[in-house]
């Protein structure tokens, strides 16, 4: 009985979690349009969700890059297809590892970021003191930050891809000696403006998701240290585990 | 001084603020309980009591960050209970509100922080905001620090920059949250001189949380002290310093026991030492 009582007690909690959330997420992109009309704090915002997560994200495309190559030229070899190796890696990557591992990585470097900086904005008092100033801190602090994730993830997710298919071209052409223009044509006949679309939808799905949570975990969490630390691993947990449901969701759709 | 007596003051010089009847309950537990508080316009009011009273509370229901469970508010004319969110942001434009660390933002150097009412509000050119800010980091004493970062303040310079932020935009109201706490003597005397000459100059309403009875005295023209979450005594800093209520006397020479115990309730010492039980 009590086992019952305590996963009523779980699925109540886990239902008012997502209440909340969602109704945070509502006001988020009812104040989107406003927070658009500030396009210096969108810029910074973009800076350092965008531009600050390139290296991580150029390095890891890379040698995700160059494993796909080496694993699709191991693989393409037992059936004689070498050649088809071009079009693997970039299939592979547009349309499924560049958007999923660009934002388990966006997640664990900018979402965590996100959070902890407007946790502790909390925690010492400067959300409620925009509060006091008639300036809405939702607006202010967590709409430019919002935007600026949803907006760097595909392009982030394009340069992973980009990055990966050289790492692959590095490996297969250079190292494993499959024709470089064998992989560039079949890349070119394979590649369809479908898989780029698919890629960039799941891109922007994951950037929604990811910075939504970010954003939602530091404006909630709860303003001391712990509470903080608590707040950017929930962030961490909460987007991967959403990356990869939502990932599956959007793949059964587009397909 | 009867606990829910108004000082005659407030009533001649009209009020500001006006607390009437407020409960306020969190958790099942009553943090006020019929509060009757009335803030007289243009006079430096104190809030004081033992920590755990309610005092940061109380700023937090008269700024409307919180609801009472009952009882009205009024600030500046207006019934917070009947303010939608845009009305209240529209009061908070008038009040200007100094928390106790200054809670500055930490990516502004003190220019910007000074700046920040000013460019969310209105679309006056860069000079002139530019001129407003600096003369009110003047007025502060630190037009010189104005590209420092927060984080290269003191704790008396971040809460002088607060000051110079909450009085950018000219407010009627200006609430300080324990403006004296963790500041050396000279930095104290500072914050002083400033809130009084903030007061004065500017002819602005200024509601003091605090638990400094020496500065109170000096500073206050009208203190309310709570207890139990009601208004234990109310009048003149001199008023509370002779009342002969226990509770008002314990406070104001800071004895360490009498009606606020000095023990947190607790099971019987002897037993406690000579018997097994372990503080759950």
């Amino acid at each position: 009985m009590s086992l019952v009582a305590e996963l009523a007690g779980s699925g109540r909690e886990l239902a008012q979690k997502w209440g909340r959330f969602t109704l945070f997420t509502a006001r988020l992109c009812a104040v989107t349009p406003r927070a658009l009309l500030r396009p210096s704090l969108l810029v910074e915002q973009l800076h350092n969700s965008g531009a600050q997560s390139l290296v991580i994200i150029m390095l890891s495309g890379l040698f995700v890059g160059m494993v796909l190559g080496l694993q699709g030229f191991d693989l393409l070899r037992r059936f004689g297809s070498t050649e088809s190796l071009g079009s693997a890696v970039a299939l592979g990557l547009l349309r499924e590892l560049g958007p999923v591992v660009t934002a388990l990585l966006f997640a664990g470097r900018a979402g965590t970021a996100l959070t902890s900086e407007i946790g502790l904005m909390s925690a010492t008092d400067q959300l409620s003191a925009m509060e006091m100033m008639a300036v809405d801190p939702v607006r202010r602090v967590c709409a430019p930050r919002f935007i600026g994730g949803v907006v760097a993830m595909p392009l982030l997710a394009a340069i992973f891809s980009m990055t990966g298919i050289f790492g692959g071209q590095l490996v297969g052409v250079t190292l494993m000696g499959v024709d470089a223009g064998q992989f560039w044509s079949q890349m070119r006949g394979a590649v369809e403006l479908r898989d780029i679309t698919e890629g960039v939808i799941k891109s922007g799905a994951f950037g929604l998701a990811c910075s939504a949570i970010a954003v939602y975990e530091g404006y909630h969490a709860v303003p001391t240290a712990d509470g903080v630390g608590r707040a950017t691993t929930r962030t961490v947990v909460i987007s991967s585990v959403a990356v990869l449901v939502l990932d599956y969701m959007l793949t059964a759709v587009l397909l | 001084m009867s606990a829910a007596t108004v000082p005659a003051a407030a009533a001649e010089a009209g009020c500001i603020a006006r607390l009437a009847g407020v409960t306020y309950a969190i958790g099942g537990r009553k943090v006020f309980d019929g509060l009757d508080i009335e803030i007289a316009r243009g006079k430096i009011t104190a809030i004081m009591g033992p920590s755990g009273t309610g005092k940061t509370t109380l700023l937090r229901l008269i700024t409307g960050q919180i609801r009472p469970s009952s009882g009205r508010i009024e600030v500046d004319g207006a019934d917070l209970g009947r303010l939608d969110t845009d009305g209240l942001y529209r009061l908070r434009q008038r009040m200007g509100m100094l928390f106790q660390n200054g809670a500055l933002l930490t990516d502004l150097d003190v220019f910007e922080n000074v700046a920040f009412p000013l460019r969310e509000h209105t679309d006056l050119p860069e000079s002139l905001v530019a001129r407003v800010v600096l003369m009110k980091l003047q007025a502060v004493g630190l037009r010189g620090a104005a590209r420092l970062m927060p984080s290269e303040l003191s704790g008396g310079m971040a809460r002088r920059v607060a000051l110079a932020r909450a009085i950018v935009m000219d407010p009627k109201l200006l609430i300080y949250d324990e403006p004296f706490a963790g500041l050396d003597p000279i930095a104290m005397g500072v914050v002083l001189r400033l809130i009084r000459n903030t007061n004065d100059a500017l002819g602005l309403t200024s509601i003091v949380v605090s638990h400094d009875v020496q500065e109170i005295g000096i500073l206050a023209d009208t203190a309310y002290l709570l207890s139990a979450g009601k208004v234990a005594a109310a009048g003149s800093p001199a008023q509370l310093a002779a009342d002969p209520a226990p509770v008002v006397r314990q406070f104001m020479s800071g004895e360490a026991d009498g009606p606020v115990p000095f023990h947190y309730p607790a099971p019987d010492y002897e037993a406690q030492l000579l018997g097994t039980e372990v503080p759950a």
